[in-house]
């Protein structure tokens, strides 16, 4: 019964049956009765002073039920936006918290701040009389360019951060690395752009509240990756409405990526307002809004140096980042470039001395934060290109580099020098599968076929680390942030033995109605299809983080599993008691509890039934009932990793870079369901090829306006812009979690960047050219032979 | 988008009645730009005159020497029509090109070079194999047809009717998608026909135009080796972010030449 949907299984997805037949329920699928329309007008300029703004003829436009501006967010005195993370600098102080208002002041700070809020009968409605709004504003020069953010003289985006520096943060010692750098036998440096990308969720943000005027009950429909956090949030910090009298709901949520977990604007405004209008209000984002207002993502300028030995071995790494925050701190910015990314500068190496600076600057563009990876792309996109380059620079193969600095299996647990102590991991095997996989032996003669039809081809290598599972509550906290990373379940059987799975996390694409059905199916016996997996309702499921950080299943799914114990224990003493046998004999196997070394059994549901009829039970010691609740707060992060390995093609009359084969190799500890984490795996490389070629968020350094601002200009990846991926695996099991797994999430688009860049360069590389910035357009890599061309002629 | 009456008439001559007293009113073909337009609220016009409805727009025939085109011919049709494959394949091929599946089936040739987005495909077709645009009220050549950015001969009240493609001895098409929207950043129309050898560039600049220099050199050696060592001027191409100007002024080069190869082909 189980071997079908058990662990280990390839079980298609339960939720895809209302995915593929349109009966998915999002949060604009709603049906409210009486319900009004937001529309949010925002600004036009990057940096501009408000001088007035005239809401009277909008107010009489048809339609129109109110509008509010940030002088009425103020009177009634609702918070500001918080940054939940507070990222200590190099002086020992917090760093720079300027407000965060829900809707604009006196100033707007980037294209698609909002100005005020108008609420109608209909969305058209509400958009007619936002365009009768008024707005005078005195425009001011802005800062757009991250490169020259923290120069003097540049526009300030907030007085409380002079210099718009909000933190300037380091790990490690200076002056260690410096000796290191300075007695070195080979040094290899390098400048690196981290492109900012727009996460582009298939669905785009939606918010729906309604206000019970009887009760003084909230509801907020939203597309949360965290429906608790959000509620804690606004209920602690921004709205005040007690956490009890606030329901959140994030149902069926298409896509996330990172730029759902944070606590936005709207979605406080609409909660607040629904009050004071007194009927529903429904918001969802158009498109350009999406571009406009989403948190972005990465957005890095880097300088980077590795110290290595004449027989390339690693001996020190030296990293100096700035990295943007954009105008205002999101929820989990200040993490991201620091505990997320330089955590990780040790990759799968034994670097002994690591060193990075990390300055966070704010300009006059929209809010950066979390998206897939969050700081481990980054992290690993400065490893490995710092790697590649120097095993090209010193005429060693890059596998053979890596493998020669790979952190041995015996030396697991390992302490980097980053903080972090891994907890297990086997690299080599890694590598070496990837590249009977990609074959890679076989290259040469690729190359040279490739040459004589005219084009380049290349060869990249990315082995990544990355640590997922957020996280142990305990190093969070001395950290700075502020909240737990533990995860709830709760396992409820029915009295005719069908179980709810009740968990915090938030499944928004990552299939967690198969994957934890599964977990129970294999551990309680129980078939899928008796199974169900509920999540995102406050009112519904135990308090709980979300999903984010890869960490649903080595969390989440750890949490099930101590429930289940916990529904094991219970169902043991049950049983016993019906077959008249001490606890101490009675074996829990395959859904049926038995006495060892006899024919007497009983079958879980049986159990149950008992539970829940305790007609013949153990009452004086034993509650009635069968429904557990777990907490698991895990002892470490997980530590995935694996090596990517990319070829590409390009041609040299146009710039264009084919990735012509991709293959990945990854230790996500034990796995569940397979064909879901390929599924992981596959959407991850292609938002990381998207990141190495295609995707850029492009501001005007002049005016902050968005040139990329739709999908004219935006390059997704598309389907035939990558090939058939080929995948492998090893495990090594987690030590620390009851299901040994790690996270499969993030891993693809952490990685793929790098291998991608890589063997864009490699492929250059007989051309002369030294360095192509990401994206690898086909402008940006004809521009590059173009500049080459002279020095290779020399 | 704004409120607008919509029509839907049945024959042309009902289309332009409507038309008639309207200075506000629209002519909607395909809708593939109108309908993007009006969702931005970049356009808000009276009425929407619909020409689904008009079936004498529609189809293809050939007559005599030419492949005449109905201006309501979807992108679709034209693609997969064995008159168009047979006579012109370069033309089945570039309407086979244009957008997404979605915009073939409801984008029309019409529609297309009445609007004449610089980065559309249909011009560099209809320049290059000279074809002839017939409309409500005449006729246009094609080097007088396209007037500059989003600009073209026609009148007011005046609607594309049908377009007749001479047959091509030899002819393709070679485009270089814009990598987000992929429409043409640069797409180039080689065609050898009875009138001589034509090229004509679309999307890079406002405009489609003609490079006189290389049909010269094709007219006297039809191979791309001919035409290897002329330079296009950046001089007034388009410039953006997928491509600066002498970007796309190399491109018409690597285009161009593809495009003869693949025409000898």
């Amino acid at each position: 019964m189980t071997a079908a949907t058990g662990i280990g299984a390839r079980v298609l997805r339960t939720e895809d049956k209302r995915f593929l037949t349109g009966t998915g329920r999002y949060v604009d699928d709603l049906p409210l009765a009486r319900a009004t329309h937001a529309y949010f007008l925002r600004s036009p300029h990057a940096h501009a002073k408000i001088k007035s703004i005239d809401t009277a003829a909008a107010k009489k436009m048809p339609g129109v039920v109110e509008i509010f501006t940030g002088k009425d967010t103020a009177d009634a005195k609702v918070g500001g936006l918080i940054c939940g993370w507070v990222v200590k600098g190099k002086d020992g102080q917090p760093h720079k918290s300027p407000p965060h208002p829900v809707m604009a002041l006196d100033t707007v700070r980037y294209v698609g701040d909002t100005v005020a809020m108008v609420v109608a009968n209909t969305a058209d409605e509400a958009k007619d009389a936002a365009e009768a709004i008024k707005v005078d504003y005195d425009v001011k020069s802005a800062n757009i360019d991250l490169a020259r953010a923290l120069d003097k003289g540049i526009p300030e985006v907030h007085p409380e951060a002079p210099g718009n520096l909000i933190y300037d943060w380091e790990i490690g010692v200076k002056a260690d690395i410096d000796a290191a750098f300075a007695k070195a036998a080979h040094v290899t440096k390098l400048d690196l752009v981290n492109n900012r990308l727009i996460p582009n969720a298939m669905e785009p943000r939606a918010a729906a509240a309604d206000y019970d005027k009887g009760t003084g009950n909230y509801t907020l429909w939203s597309t949360s990756q965290n429906p608790h956090v959000l509620r804690l949030i606004l209920s602690a910090f921004v709205l005040g409405i007690p956490e009890h009298k606030l329901r959140v709901i994030a149902p069926d949520v298409g896509g996330g990526f990172g730029s759902k977990i944070f606590c936005y604007n709207e979605e406080t405004m609409v909660t607040w307002a629904a009050s004071r209008v007194g009927r529903p209000i429904k918001w969802t984002a158009e498109r350009s809004e999406s571009f406009m207002t989403d948190a972005h993502g990465r957005d890095h300028v880097t300088h980077a140096g590795l110290a290595l030995d004449k027989d390339g071995k690693f001996l020190a790494l030296r990293v100096d980042t700035i990295a943007n925050m954009g105008a205002y701190l999101s929820t989990f910015s200040t993490a991201v470039p620091t505990y997320l990314y330089a955590t990780l500068l040790a990759g799968q190496y034994t670097t002994p001395l690591i060193y990075a600076n990390v300055r966070a600057a704010l300009t006059h563009t929209a809010p950066v934060d979390a998206y897939r990876g969050a700081g481990r792309p980054e992290a690993t996109f400065v490893i490995e290109s710092l790697v590649s380059k120097a095993a090209a620079e010193m005429k060693i193969d890059a596998a053979e580099l890596r493998r020669k600095n790979f952190i041995p299996s015996t030396a697991f647990p390992y302490q980097t020098p980053v903080a972090l102590q891994y907890d297990s991991g086997n690299y080599p095997p890694i590598i070496d599968e990837a590249m009977k996989i990609a074959d890679y032996k076989g290259f040469e003669a690729r190359r040279a076929e490739a040459k004589s039809r005219g084009k380049l081809r290349g060869i990249g290598f990315s082995s990544y680390i990355e640590a997922c599972g957020l996280g142990p509550s305990r190093v969070i906290g001395q950290l700075g942030g502020g909240v737990g990373q533990w995860e709830s379940a709760q396992i409820k059987f029915n009295p005719t033995g069908n179980v709810q799975i009740l968990t915090g996390a938030h499944s928004h694409g990552q299939s967690h109605e198969t994957t934890f059905a599964q977990i129970v199916s294999d551990k309680l016996g129980v078939p899928i299809e008796a199974i169900e997996v509920v999540h995102g309702d406050t009112a519904t499921t135990p308090f709980g983080m979300g999903s984010y950080g890869s960490r649903s299943l080595a969390v989440g799914g750890s949490a099930i599993m101590k429930a289940a114990d916990k529904i094991i224990a219970k169902g043991k003493k049950i049983a016993a008691h019906l077959m008249e046998a001490s606890v101490a004999d009675v074996v829990f196997e395959q859904g049926t509890f038995k006495v060892a070394g006899t024919d007497k059994a009983v079958p879980l549901g049986a159990a149950v039934f008992a539970a829940y009829v305790p007609h013949n039970y153990p009452l004086e010691e034993l509650e009635p009932g069968m429904d557990e609740n777990a907490f698991y707060d895990p002892s470490n992060f997980v530590y995935p990793a694996g090596t990517q390995i990319c070829e590409v093609e390009i041609d040299p009359d146009t710039g264009t870079v084919e990735v012509v084969a991709h293959t990945a190799v990854d230790d996500f500890g034990n796995i569940i369901n397979p064909m879901i984490v390929d599924g992981q795996v596959h959407g991850g490389i292609v938002q990381g090829v998207g990141q190495a070629l295609m995707e850029n968020a492009v501001y005007d350094k002049a005016t902050g306006q968005l040139v990329s601002g739709s999908y004219m200009d935006y390059t997704m990846p598309r389907a035939d812009n990558v090939p058939s991926f080929k995948l492998g695996n090893k495990v090594t099991p987690c030590p620390h979690n009851p299901l040994g797994v790690k996270g499969c999430g993030e891993a693809g688009a952490i990685a793929a960047p790098a291998a991608v860049m890589n063997a864009v360069h490699n492929a250059l590389a007989p051309l002369g050219v030294k360095h192509v910035e990401m994206p690898a357009t086909p402008l940006n890599v004809w521009q590059s032979i173009q500049g080459a061309q002279p020095a290779a002629a020399e | 988008m704004y409120d607008f009456a919509y029509h839907r008439p049945k024959s042309l001559a009902d289309a332009l009645a409507l038309l008639k007293g309207k200075p506000e009113g629209r002519v909607m073909s395909g809708g593939m730009t109108l309908i993007p337009t009006l969702k931005q609220r970049l356009a808000k016009p009276s009425d929407v005159v619909d020409l689904a409805g008009v079936k004498e727009l529609a189809g293809i025939k050939v007559e005599g020497n030419n492949v005449v085109i109905g201006g309501m011919t979807r992108h679709a049709d034209v693609a997969t029509s064995a008159d168009v494959k047979g006579a012109i394949p370069a033309l089945a091929y570039l309407a086979g090109h244009i957008g997404d599946p979605q915009v073939r089936n409801r984008g029309t040739i019409g529609g297309s070079i009445a609007n004449n987005d610089p980065a559309a495909d249909y011009p560099a077709a209809v320049v290059a194999l000279n074809a002839t645009v017939t409309t409500n009220t005449g006729k246009h050549a094609a080097d007088s047809f396209f007037k500059g950015l989003f600009e073209t001969a026609l009148g007011e009240g005046e609607l594309v009717t049908s377009v007749s493609f001479p047959k091509a001895e030899k002819a393709a098409y070679m485009k270089f998608p814009n990598p987000a929207s992929r429409y043409a950043m640069v797409g180039v129309f080689v065609a050898k026909t009875a009138g001589g050898v034509r090229v004509a560039v679309t999307g890079a600049g406002p405009s489609v135009f003609r490079v006189k220099a290389m049909e010269d050199a094709l007219a006297k050696n039809f191979s791309s080796a001919a035409i290897k060592d002329i330079k296009i001027p950046a001089d007034g191409l388009n410039s953006d972010i997928h491509g600066s100007a002498e970007y796309r002024a190399h491109l018409v080069g690597v285009m161009a030449r593809r495009a003869v190869d693949a025409a000898n082909k």
